[in-house]
């Protein structure tokens, strides 16, 4: 796949260009499962991402399942029944997920990727492949994606390449709430509404302490000031509203007067179910 | 609440004393609950439905994977495909190795409105086949708030004999010493990651700091969703207004039919002092034929108790979204005098 040539190698850029992929935190989680519940003899798990394509080009990939498959070192076979099996399944769940790619564990791309990429173009124009690196060989865990870009050399096809592409890691408000329980190895209790109140505050507070640092250091200066950030700084500020102190207070009071009416009307409500209880298991059939 | 809660923990440990170790704790793995997450969120408001799968090990109960269940339009022709479906997937997800053993459901709500008749059938119809099964009820109009609203549930053992024997009369209830918060049991949950899994995760997070922050907790705007509640919360008055109701007639026609009984009682007493006198046979002094002395039946109190639940549920969301609030305005408050 080098050029050897004394022409000039034309890689069709148009369709890569602007191609991104966004992966689900969902997908990470499950590739890491299945690499985990891998038969012993294999060494990688080799899956189907699936997802969506956006109208402006990016991949969405948000669902996965491994595929058994057999590797020797010279060739891939990969059940193919299992993989239409699967989908099916997934698609009557929800018939807008279609196959975007393919996965696998371990780093870098190897010579039986580029048959199984080759399979899975046929199902889909323009796969996907996404790389886990479970073995942490860089010291850090990588995903990488990529595209099959063809190398033509003047009009003829010479090869496919993999083109890596950018990948943004996306996550949904529901799933950030949980973030820190995900990332333990284990959580005692599932916390609640109070504590996690607590968190986002101390968040909040460390993030304005921050601030508060930053144009202390700038006004002493003991670091540069960027424009920039005085800009966000000064918007930020100017976004509180501007409301005269008795007005403010007002409207801080009459919000904490109907917390404090659907509080009370909540306790009644309960003492009235106890009550009712009472009565309704006390009466006696004479 | 306090002292029904504490009432309810020593209910929960006397009425589990049985061979097998009581259930203590459900142990979910981080990908069970993104998946739940993403299958309720994405078909949301639908209701959706899906399988539990893990092992039961001790006093915990491990619960490894799941899998989502399509929405059924129709339930005639679908029954099967149902059945296919869940074999189908059961099958696959063995050959990669996934714990085949069913644990139970889960289930997304709105605004916990979860407690229905259904779904304590579809308890009891589990509960045939499996030993211990646990149902998680996933709330995503609550996460839009800023709270993780997963909770596992199990009925409880006294409340399973008396509905196997399908007798809520009050009587039965009384002996039982069983009322409306002991139908379901919340068992705590543990949430567990593999290692290899946390690694990733903690690698990741690095790359977006300030991003991943969870601002939603901080809208000051939930009046919407407590309009909603209260409006959840006075249907289901409304309904409890009527059963109690239902039972009020009951015990009305109960004591207008003792009253008859009485009476005709008396009247038969006269005429048998009067045949005595006149010595003839005396009359029996009951007749099985006559209708005042038919047996009226006492309506069941499960209706009640399910519905009595919701509302409890309704004041306990109510109550936390409340305190949230307070500290939201005190925020804002701290803040605008700053």
């Amino acid at each position: 796949m080098e050029a050897g040539d004394r022409t000039v190698l034309q890689f069709s850029t148009q369709s890569t260009a602007n191609l991104s992929a966004k992966v689900h935190p969902l997908v990470v989680f499950n590739i890491c499962d299945c690499y985990v519940r891998r038969p012993d003899q294999a060494e990688r798990v080799i899956g189907t991402l699936l997802g969506s394509v956006l109208s402006d080009g990016t991949v969405d990939i948000r669902n996965s399942y491994a595929v058994p498959h057999t590797e020797s070192a010279e060739q891939v076979a990969l059940d193919i029944e299992y993989h239409h099996n699967m989908l099916v399944s997934h698609q009557k769940v929800n018939p807008k997920e279609v196959i975007v790619g393919w996965y696998s564990t371990g780093l870098g791309v190897t010579g039986g990727s580029a048959l199984i990429h080759d399979f899975y173009s046929r199902e889909v124009p323009n796969p996907v492949h996404l790389t886990v690196d479970t073995g942490f060989r860089n010291g850090e865990g990588t995903i990488k994606a990529y595209v099959s870009v063809n190398l033509a050399l003047g009009d003829r096809q010479l090869a496919a390449q993999f083109q890596e592409i950018p990948i943004d890691l996306r996550m949904v408000e529901a799933e950030r709430l949980g973030f820190d329980i995900l990332k333990t190895t284990s959580v005692d209790k599932l916390p609640s509404d109070l504590e996690g109140m607590e968190v986002t505050m101390q968040r909040l507070l460390a993030l304005i302490d921050d601030i508060y640092k930053y144009v202390d250091d700038v006004v002493e200066g003991r670091v540069t000031a960027d424009n920039s950030i005085g800009r966000f700084i000064s918007d930020t500020v100017a976004a509180l509203p501007k409301l005269s102190p008795p007005a403010f207070d007002k409207l801080v009071n009459d919000s904490l007067q109907d917390q404090l009416l659907l509080l009370y009307l909540s306790s009644i409500t309960r003492t009235q179910l106890g009550l009712a209880e009472k009565l309704n298991a006390a009466a006696q059939i004479l | 609440m306090a002292a029904s809660s504490t009432a309810r923990s020593f209910l929960q440990v006397a009425a589990t004393e049985e061979v097998v170790s009581p259930l203590r704790v459900v142990q979910i793995e981080g990908l069970v609950i993104l998946k739940i997450i993403k299958h309720c969120k994405e078909l949301s408001p639908a209701l959706v439905t899906g399988q539990l799968l893990g092992l039961d090990v001790g006093s915990v109960l491990e619960v490894t994977n799941c899998f989502p269940f399509p929405i059924r339009e129709e339930d005639e022709e679908i029954e099967a495909d149902g059945a296919n479906y869940q074999l189908e997937m059961m099958r696959c997800l063995r050959e990669v190795n996934v714990d085949n053993n069913t644990v139970g459901w889960y289930q997304s709500t709105i605004l916990g409105s979860y407690q229905t008749v259904e779904l304590i059938e579809t308890f009891m119809n589990y509960q045939e086949n499996i030993r211990r099964c646990v149902c998680i009820i996933y709330d995503p109009s609550r996460s839009n708030q800023g709270v993780l609203a997963l909770k596992a549930l199990k009925l409880s053992d006294s409340f399973m004999e008396l509905y196997r024997a399908n007798s809520f009369t009050g009587e039965k209830l009384r002996e039982k010493n069983l009322s409306w918060v002991d139908i379901f049991e919340e068992i705590p949950i543990k949430v567990s990651n593999s290692a290899l899994i946390s690694a990733f995760m903690t690698e990741l997070e690095s790359d977006t700091p300030v991003t991943q922050c969870d601002y939603d907790r901080l809208q000051l705007s939930s009046n919407p969703y407590m309009e909603r509640n209260m409006e959840f919360l006075i249907e289901c008055m409304d309904d409890l207004s009527m059963e109690q109701q239902k039972f009020q007639f009951y015990y009305r026609s109960l004591s207008r039919q003792q009253a008859q009984q009485q009476t005709w009682l008396q009247k038969r007493r006269a005429e048998n002092m009067a045949r005595k006198a006149a010595g003839e046979e005396p009359l029996p002094e009951e007749d099985p034929t006559n209708p005042i002395f038919k047996p009226i039946p006492e309506p069941s109190r499960l209706e009640s108790f399910l519905i009595t639940n919701q509302i409890a549920n309704y004041c306990n969301q109510i109550n936390g979204v409340a305190g949230q609030s307070f500290n939201r305005l005190y925020l804002m408050k701290s803040l605008h005098d700053n």
